[in-house]
């Protein structure tokens, strides 16, 4: 029953770091920037969820609503930063550097906003299930009627993903863009739009890997910072390149952490993340998805 | 109706690759650029195609300047390109190549009818369909890249160097298809070619340019039997 708990566990919040490593292999894979500002664009849209919460005490009202708000700010940092950096700078070490700075700035940045509008303090974030673990006879088990919704919401939004990503036109734009964004340019594929619509989906994934993760801690301006570095060792173990692969990554990732914290230890659960990520990047630096030289859907 | 270039000058950084360059390619004909390496023939048509922006000159199409254009919206005025070397996307099926060439247009019919011509024609890449175009031979490849530009109904196809890297039986094949094709279409053609002598034999017009300024230009057939340039730009 432990056993099935902690895998079940595991599978909640691993699920969580999924939807966060999709937001930044999408972002990376289709233009090459490492976005730090992707927890600053999911605390900003969390705590849009938590003024719809606090408004309306609708859970699934906020869910929709902070979706849609990552995707708007998403797009804008696309449109206003990155197209703009990337007129300015064209090659060159600093090309391939300032992104990301530019990144790290925004993350501050959009964190010090949202500490001005709604303060620093820890605030609750009402879940829509009880987060008190499912009992069976006169036993009761860590996992909880919201893990389950978590997990059930995460495969929903990945399902949705990868039905775009594959059966569509623009899923098709998408890749190409990606890929080859020259050859997808020649073929007549408008590649800055449809890298704005990859920066948008990412955010939207992004806001619902933080409004799905905050009610199990809390809310402030730096509450999802840690999702955050999860979300990159899922990715790095997935390969960067891979959407399949941030998916698997994530919940290798939060299986593992979850039995480290049940049968080993809790102190030890963070520190054996990121000896993960570095020995990832040491052993099989392209990840377990990831190809060499090459790239995957 | 045609292509004419005018005084066309494009830089990489400090070096001059195109200079002053001017041609006319008369409409629906087949004009072969022959050059060395280095002569600025790719960076010619990178520019032509809006993926490399000039220092000065014009280039018309059809009356209109296609200069400093997105290579987006040049593929929407039916100007195609079909670049050098990685001319198909490793990453998707041949299916999903084909179809990339019919997204933007909006008579989804004739998208079918175009990709049903294109499997006749190159009943290699029908036999291939869902197969990643990572497993494409050389010349399945340009055979890919050649039916993509034609499923988007190009006027003025921009052709990189077809016969890179194949065999000579296959480059053969090649030109055959595009002689075939652009009287069959009536395509107007710009084809880039270091094999001066296949390239010139089913073209209209010949333009031999050097270090980025026209040698000369005139009918293929004068020019390949004129000793003097076989001897220095023909390649024998």
């Amino acid at each position: 029953m432990r056993l099935i708990s902690t895998l079940l566990i595991g599978l909640s919040s691993g699920s969580i770091y999924s939807l966060m490593a999709l937001a930044l292999v999408l972002v990376w894979r289709s233009t090459r920037v490492v976005n730090f500002a992707q927890a600053g664009q999911a605390i900003a849209s969390t705590y849009i969820g938590y003024l719809i919460i606090a408004r309306t005490d609708n859970y699934w009202l906020a869910l929709p609503v902070a979706l849609v708000a990552g995707a708007i700010i998403g797009a804008l940092v696309d449109i206003v930063l990155i197209r703009t950096l990337n007129k300015r700078v064209k090659s060159g070490p600093v090309a391939s550097i300032s992104p990301v700075i530019i990144t790290l700035g925004l993350l501050g940045l959009i964190r010090s906003l949202v500490g001005m509008i709604w303060g620093g303090d820890l605030r609750a974030y009402k879940a829509p299930v009880t987060n008190h673990g499912f009992t069976f006879g006169s036993t009761t088990i860590p996992f909880s009627p919201y893990n389950l919704l978590t997990v059930f919401t995460c495969v929903v939004v990945m399902v949705i993903f990868s039905a775009i990503f594959q059966k569509t036109n623009l899923g098709l734009s998408l890749r190409a863009a990606a890929f080859q964004p020259e050859i997808a340019r020649l073929a007549g594929v408008r590649v800055d739009l449809v890298r704005t619509i990859g920066w948008a989906f990412a955010g939207g994934a992004g806001a619902v890997a933080g409004v799905l993760v905050t009610p199990t801690n809390s809310l402030s301006p730096n509450s999802l910072d840690l999702l955050l570095v999860l979300g990159f060792v899922a990715a790095v173990i997935g390969g960067l390149e891979s959407l399949i692969g941030a998916a698997v990554g994530g919940l290798i990732l939060g299986i593992g952490l979850a039995f480290i914290l049940e049968y080993v230890s809790t102190s030890l659960a963070f520190p054996s993340a990121f000896i993960v990520l570095i020995l990832v990047l040491l052993i099989k630096p392209s990840g377990i998805f990831g190809k060499k030289g090459g790239r995957d859907a | 109706m045609s292509l004419v270039i005018e005084n066309l000058t494009v830089r990489h950084g400090a070096i001059t690759a195109i200079d002053g360059l001017s041609f006319t390619v008369k409409e629906q004909e087949l004009t072969a650029v022959i050059g060395a390496n280095g002569a600025g023939k790719t960076t010619l048509l990178r520019t032509l195609s809006g993926l490399k922006a000039p220092v000065s000159g014009s280039a018309l199409w059809q009356g209109e300047s296609i200069l400093n254009c997105k290579p987006e919206d040049l593929v929407r005025r039916g100007i195609l390109h079909v670049s050098d070397g990685k001319t198909v996307i490793p990453e998707l099926s041949v299916k999903e190549n084909l179809a990339l060439g019919g997204l933007w247009r909006k008579d989804k019919k004739d998208v079918a009818v175009a990709t049903d011509e294109v499997i006749d024609l190159f009943p290699r890449l029908g036999e291939r369909l869902s197969q990643s175009a990572d497993t494409l031979s050389g010349g399945e490849r340009q055979m890919l890249a050649i039916g993509r530009a034609l499923i988007s109904r190009p006027k003025l196809l921009l052709l990189d160097e077809p016969s890179l890297g194949l065999a000579p039986l296959i480059i053969e094949q090649i030109f055959t298809t595009l002689d075939l094709l652009r009287h069959k279409l009536g395509l107007t053609v710009v084809l880039v070619e270091q094999n001066a002598m296949s390239a010139l034999g089913i073209a209209d017009t010949g333009i031999i340019i050097n270090l980025g300024k026209l040698v000369t230009t005139g009918k293929s057939k004068d020019l390949t039997s004129d000793p003097a340039l076989q001897a220095a730009y023909l390649g024998y």
